[in-house]
């Protein structure tokens, strides 16, 4: 079973590279761009069958090591 | 004295603090991140680098290695604990410092002498500094922001358990003289019984006078007070 999960800074934490990547865009002549936010991307494959299972064992893997929590938010997805 | 360094791969200021430790009469032994005891030490110092690359997060994968256990328990048995830049976000990493190191405000890796100001002088890392000494000090990181949430900056403050802060030649912390971003120009903060510290600045590359300077020999001779 596959997940993916996405870890974004909160969002009363500064994030300078979004900030970066957002100026550069607008620069680029990018004009409706209202807002960026940069985050991590990971694609977790677990041996489980059952959804509900997998699902924890992920959130585990966030809790322990994958996010810090005290600056970032993640969801998890089924893919 | 006897000290411990911590050694992971992608560690790149060991041996300095092993040589500052010696030079100030230490016994120290380095210990592998894969060994799973810990020779009896009275300080424990994990060293700056760049452990793991700073894969994940800086520190995140040196704070899960095998002997964090075994210096976790020391810790908590009252086992004086020094992080160094990387060390002190392994240590923030592995629960024992609150808070984190967010990357530095710039985008930009720094490397630079800097002013600090000793804001508690009654532990024992900084007895035999004056109270309000302005020390200047090396920094080499790209993630020394130091952020926490607002109960805990209370707290830090309430507790004095704040250790360093940056300034100016002068003295005064503003944000002129925040090199990173770092909430109230937060350099170093101690855990609440105080024998851990972190921070940023390397006190190790300053206790020659013919490469720096001697800024930091106050901190190790305080140790062994």
């Amino acid at each position: 079973m596959k997940f993916s999960v996405t870890v974004t800074l909160k969002k009363d934490v500064l994030d300078p590279q979004g900030k970066v990547v957002q100026n550069t865009l607008v620069n680029m002549g990018m004009n409706n761009l209202k807002n960026i936010r940069q985050g991590k991307h990971f694609e977790i494959e677990v041996d489980e069958n059952n959804e509900t299972v997998a699902q924890k064992k992920i959130d585990e893997m966030c809790k322990k090591l994958l996010v810090n929590l005290i600056i970032e938010d993640y969801k998890i997805n089924k893919i | 004295m006897k000290s411990s360094v911590i050694v992971f791969p992608g560690s790149n200021c060991d041996r300095d603090i092993a040589v500052a430790l010696e030079k100030m009469q230490f016994k120290n032994k380095m210990v592998w991140h894969k060994d799973t005891s810990l020779p009896k030490s009275d300080l424990i110092v994990i060293p700056g680098g760049f452990s793991y690359g700073d894969y994940l997060r800086s520190g995140a994968i040196a704070g899960k290695s095998l002997i964090i256990d075994e210096v976790i328990k020391q810790a908590n048995s009252g086992c004086l604990i020094l992080g160094i830049c990387n060390g002190f976000q392994i240590l923030t990493e592995t629960g024992l410092l609150k808070g984190t190191l967010l990357q530095n405000k710039n985008l930009r890796f720094i490397n630079r002498d800097v002013n600090i100001k000793v804001v508690n002088n009654k532990t024992k890392f900084t007895n035999k500094y004056k109270n309000e000494e302005i020390l200047k000090i090396n920094i080499a990181h790209n993630e020394g922001n130091y952020f926490t949430d607002t109960n805990h900056l209370e707290e830090l403050n309430k507790e004095n358990l704040i250790a360093f802060k940056y300034c100016d030649e002068k003295g005064n912390i503003n944000e002129e003289s925040n090199p990173n971003g770092s909430l109230e120009n937060i350099a170093g903060i101690y855990n609440q019984k105080k024998n851990i510290l972190g921070m940023m600045p390397h006190p190790e590359r300053m206790v020659d006078e013919i490469i720096s300077n001697r800024d930091g020999v106050n901190l190790f001779s305080s140790l062994l007070n």
